[in-house]
């Protein structure tokens, strides 16, 4: 029997962006076996949720990640209208559906770019982030910032869209469909490139279903779900648009669905600004009263189902804020695609997922010995005690 | 002024620390790399490992989790060292002030030379403030 031989990846490591820790336990080149360790990026989102007003969590939410920052909003606001049993204006709808679409192109950029960087493709890197700027331009124009747009409020949208910025947004969007176009047949032509990604970190439906994957992971393995077609929200049951699939589930195919969902978010947001030519009106319905009870709300963020659950008691902010990001139920899935592939293929398997590791981030229990029960006050007195220690011990 | 110094201020290398970001600093940082900003006119690299690297890009609140590996990455550099802070995070905590989990502010750690503010950055913002450094260090 061949040694075994453990490999280490991060927590700070060149290829990854944030701190995440993987162990990589390989025979010879083999890989066999592979774990994960969680929590360097944990920042106590849904206890700060607590201690804020229904308002403010809107931006709160909008920082946990920095390329959904849409995603995560508009499943709160989701959350929230749930909760209040609010009906948003029609107009706020298609502005809500247009952010949502222009975040999923920057973002399906953004992984191809990446993904090109973790093959040792630079030059792809280079391009899609050069073709993602455009991108980060429209946004600019309509909502005022390059990331972390704010646009959403419970209730409606902050901004409306200008009329005279929809011609240059329309040209902008035929530009990226040409270079989507160039780079699908320059990257997907190449053989070195197919011999990296075709058949390699295969996720069978069946897996993909067991560990219950969310987004283009489980689409590219051929199961069909999509919250936009399942439950719609926002203008998505009124424009008409195609969930994107493949069969074989490998790396290939998780390319091929990002880069045909985003010419399939082209055309949603393409017809959403047709519309808006029509549909006029308020952008905003004034929430006045948050009454006790439960709401919930979801939104398909680039990544996968994104869902938050909101618990009221009548006050100004919710006593319980809840989120599940798609990266917590996609990251497990590389148990089943890792195991016996080459190591220098492991990266872009670990990648592949379009991992986002400050959505999932969770914290380990707090265990006292001398006490039974820790009431809140304890733990927060816990909390602060330690973080003074560790302060004072590496304090200069 | 020794020899060190003099190599320092031609072309600086930098490595980047996230510590509980919420991922945009990170991104703003690589978007400076590519052709839209292109840094690398300025000399300025991204390198892989701590050891190589003249200049330290801190972006996040700084979790419990991170913080002794925080000061463990800054003593691995080679002096003279400069750490730059990137966004509101690591300054005071942005919207996450007050969370138990934030072992922050960065300067109660590492001595800070440069804060560059914004939630996130824009490119422009990183480039203007890695600039001015380029210019103390002259």
């Amino acid at each position: 029997m061949a040694r075994k031989t453990v490999i280490p990846i991060g927590p700070f490591h060149p290829l990854q962006e944030e701190p995440e820790h993987f162990t990589l336990t390989v025979e010879g080149e083999r890989v066999v076996d592979v774990d994960m360790e969680l929590g360097y990026n944990h920042r106590g989102i849904e206890k700060l949720a607590e201690a804020k007003s229904w308002q403010q969590i809107t931006f709160l939410v909008a920082r946990i990640c920095g390329i959904c920052s849409t995603s995560h909003p508009i499943a709160y606001c989701n959350a929230v209208e749930d909760l209040c049993k609010v009906e948003i204006p029609e107009r706020a709808k298609y502005i809500r559906t247009i952010v949502g679409e222009l975040e999923r192109i920057h973002s399906h950029l953004l992984w191809l770019g990446l993904a090109g960087h973790f093959l040792g493709y630079n030059t792809v890197w280079m391009w899609a982030w050069k073709w993602r700027e455009p991108v980060l331009d429209i946004f600019e124009a309509l909502t005022g910032n390059r990331n972390h747009y704010d646009m959403l409020l419970p209730g409606g949208v902050r901004r409306d869209i200008d009329e005279k910025n929809i011609p240059w947004i329309k040209k902008e969007m035929d530009e990226i469909k040409k270079k989507l176009d160039m780079i699908t047949k320059a990257v997907l032509d190449d053989p070195v490139i197919l011999s990296r990604l075709k058949g390699v970190g295969v996720l069978p439906p069946e897996e993909a279903k067991n560990y219950g994957a969310v987004g283009p992971t489980v689409r590219a393995s051929g199961v069909k779900i999509d919250v936009r077609k399942d439950d719609p929200y926002a203008a998505y049951d009124k424009v008409d648009w195609d969930v994107i699939t493949c069969e074989n589930g490998d790396l290939l195919d998780k390319v091929v669905v990002r880069i045909l969902e985003t010419f399939e978010s082209i055309k949603i947001m393409e017809k959403c600004l047709d519309a808006l030519k029509e549909v006029k009106g308020e952008i905003i319905t004034p929430i006045r009263e948050f009454p006790p009870g439960e709401g919930i709300g979801h939104h398909e963020a680039p990544r996968g189902e994104t869902f938050h659950y909101v618990k009221s008691d009548g006050g100004a902010g919710p006593i319980r804020h809840k989120v599940r990001a798609p990266t917590y139920v996609n990251l497990p899935t590389c148990k089943v695609t890792a195991p016996g592939c080459q190591i220098a293929d492991a990266v872009i398997i670990l990648a592949a997922i379009d991992p986002c590791y400050c959505c999932t981030e969770r914290v380990g229990i707090v265990r006292d010995k001398k006490k039974e029960w820790l009431t809140q006050q304890d733990l927060v007195k816990l909390s602060w005690e330690k973080t003074e220690r560790l302060r004072s011990k590496y304090a200069r | 002024m020794g020899w060190k110094e003099k190599i320092l201020r031609r072309s600086l290398w930098v490595y980047h620390l996230g510590t509980g970001a919420c991922n945009n600093c990170d991104i703003e940082i690589l978007d400076v790399l590519t052709p839209r900003h292109d840094a690398e006119r300025f000399g300025i690299k991204l390198v892989g490992s701590v050891r190589h690297a003249d200049v330290l890009l801190v972006t996040g609140v700084i979790t419990r989790k991170c913080l002794p590996r925080v000061l463990r990455v800054y003593e691995q550099m080679p002096e003279p060292r400069v750490v730059v802070a990137i966004g509101a995070c690591p300054m005071e905590g942005c919207v996450f002030k007050g969370s138990y989990n934030q072992a922050g502010p960065l300067d109660k750690i590492v001595p800070v030379s440069l804060y560059i503010p914004g939630c996130p950055p824009k490119p422009e913002a990183i480039i203007a403030g890695v600039a001015k450094l380029m210019e103390t260090l002259k």
